[in-house]
């Protein structure tokens, strides 16, 4: 299978990896997939208290060039944003904008997991409900 | 060196310019059918194959009656697996083959399971290789056929055949063997193996892809298999079908190259697979080999290199080819059933990364591939998850993964 030049370009030059301080209240952490699976995200978030905006995101990814890829682009969308519109990323826009084909399709469905679950930290972190989260698989 | 490099010597082998010079005559000028005769085309097509079969019979120590044409080792463990049930049917109804075997023997004897038969399925200790005693107690007098592959084609390795065969024939049960990955590696001889029927494939040794050949036993016993294709009863009557002279040619003729080879050849590649895995081992942390080390064919090495998934390694080392246990691109996201039987974890699993060097595989290209492989890997560490929870002291069986 061939990847995209823009699954190849995220895989080579991965975007925002890392780690931020997840005992910071300021900062959420989102972990799914499974190592048994095959892929294992983790992604966070660090959001201005004034202004609910994501100022810094940051991945690591246990997975095959496309889930790098899907969690590499994520960071890269979370940036500037505020927490309610990080909310709206949907999993067939990493699809489309990496073109992944029908057998990748969990590795952006993983990413757009890794989103919620790190905002659901970030929420629960500051005295907020956590979302209800769409069982996706 | 010419990119990428391929290091994927099991699951199909460049064709030797030897053979497929032996080949092309009988393409164009010497084109006639072996089954013609009556005339001289027929006549020269019938004598190539009949020295084919002799070079073939010569590799494994079998007469050249014995060897039957296929179209390739799927096709012969079909014949062989269900054209013995189907001959020795009065006889009883049950067969034994082993977990790991090739999907071409699973998936005949899951055929055969629907049709009533019953099936044994022995599983492998961590080296791949099945309990003898197992073996002997899984036999009954219903009992017609035991299959066991010769080596392993994802870890390389070699069942103990010989007594394995023992136990078989004592009981009075036909031995057969899928040796796709051994015949014209390592040495193969149906008398000394004690071997009943055996497969084999043209590519996987140099030869060409579309032919593969069955050893069917003559003598001691007489083993007879019911022809799975109807037709002009070519092949003896096990196997209709005009022959495919050219594929047989070359079959032959890459069998010969073999047995001249292999003295050296087993050694050169041993000692290349030996430095590339013994340096990988010493240099990257947390670097398993799966299967036996000790009984494996000389140019096969399988390492799970932790916390970097297969696929995702393979992507960062796009200038050689291998394989992987990892199953990322396979829908049921199951890895490889071969290393699961060996108790292999999952996560490890999706690791691994099979090198099957061949003849062609060069030392400089094994010199290019160490810190080529060091380095992915490295770099994969770096963006993964695990890697930094691991360095951290946290045990990963502990985590509770949201699993999808």
């Amino acid at each position: 299978m061939a990847y995209s030049d823009k699954v190849i370009d995220h895989y080579s030059n991965p975007r925002n990896v890392g780690t931020l301080d997840k005992d910071k209240k300021e900062v959420g952490t989102g972990l799914v997939g499974a190592p048994e699976c095959g892929d294992v995200m983790r992604l966070q978030i660090e959001v201005d208290p004034e202004t609910k905006t994501i100022i810094d995101a940051k991945f690591k990814t246990y997975g095959c060039g496309s889930a790098i890829a899907s969690s590499s682009l994520a960071t890269e969308w979370l940036k500037g944003k505020t927490v309610d519109e990080a909310l709206t990323i949907d999993n067939m826009d990493i699809v489309e904008e990496l073109s992944l084909p029908p057998i990748k399709i969990h590795c952006s469905v993983l990413a757009e997991d890794a989103i919620k679950a790190a905002i659901n930290d970030w929420r629960i972190k500051n005295g907020l409900e956590p979302l209800e989260l769409e069982e996706h698989h | 060196m010419k990119f990428p490099i391929y290091l994927d010597n099991n699951a199909t082998t460049p064709m030797d310019p030897r053979v497929l010079e032996a080949m092309l005559p009988y393409f164009t000028e010497k084109f006639g059918n072996a089954a013609s005769r009556n005339h001289a085309f027929g006549w020269q097509a019938e004598e190539a194959v009949d020295y084919a079969r002799e070079q073939i019979a010569r590799l494994i120590n079998a007469n050249e009656k014995e060897i039957v044409f296929t179209s390739g080792a799927t096709e012969s463990i079909n014949l062989a697996i269900k054209g013995v049930a189907e001959m020795y049917e009065k006889k009883g109804d049950h067969i034994i083959t082993v977990v790991t075997e090739h999907k071409a023997v699973l998936d005949s004897c899951k055929h055969l399971e629907r049709l009533g038969k019953k099936v044994t399925y022995l599983p492998v200790d961590k080296e791949g290789l099945i309990d003898l005693n197992q073996l002997a107690d899984a036999i009954t007098d219903k009992t017609i056929l035991v299959s066991v592959m010769y080596a392993n084609n994802e870890i390389g390795t070699i069942q103990n055949i010989r007594e394995i065969s023992k136990i078989v024939r004592s009981k009075g049960v036909l031995f057969m063997t899928d040796a796709t990955q051994a015949v014209g590696k390592i040495p193969v001889d149906v008398e000394a193996d004690g071997i009943d029927l055996l497969a084999m494939s043209g590519h996987k040794i140099y030869g060409p892809k579309g032919i593969g050949a069955l050893y069917v036993r003559r003598k001691n016993p007489r083993v007879k298999v019911t022809a799975q294709m109807d037709g002009g009863g070519h092949e003896r009557g096990m196997r209709s079908g005009t022959l495919n002279v050219t594929g047989a040619v070359g079959l032959g003729k890459a069998c010969e190259i073999a047995m001249q080879e292999m003295p050296t050849e087993s050694i050169r590649l041993a000692k290349l697979r030996d430095k590339l895995e013994n340096t990988l081992l010493s240099t990257i942390e947390e670097a398993y080999v799966n299967g036996s080390r000790q009984h494996r064919l000389p140019h096969v090495s399988n390492i799970s290199f932790a916390f970097v998934e297969g696929e995702g390694l393979m992507m960062g080392i796009k200038n050689i080819a291998v394989s992987s246990g990892s199953a990322c691109t396979s829908a049921s996201l199951e890895p490889s059933y071969v290393l699961k039987a060996l108790g292999v974890n999952d996560e490890l699993a999706h690791s691994s990364i099979r090198f099957g060097l061949g003849r062609f595989t060069t030392e400089e290209e094994i010199d290019y591939t160490i810190p080529y492989v060091q380095q992915a890997v490295a770099k994969l560490r770096e963006v993964s998850p695990l890697w930094e929870m691991f360095k951290e002291g946290i045990d990963l069986s502990k985590i509770e993964w949201k699993a999808h």
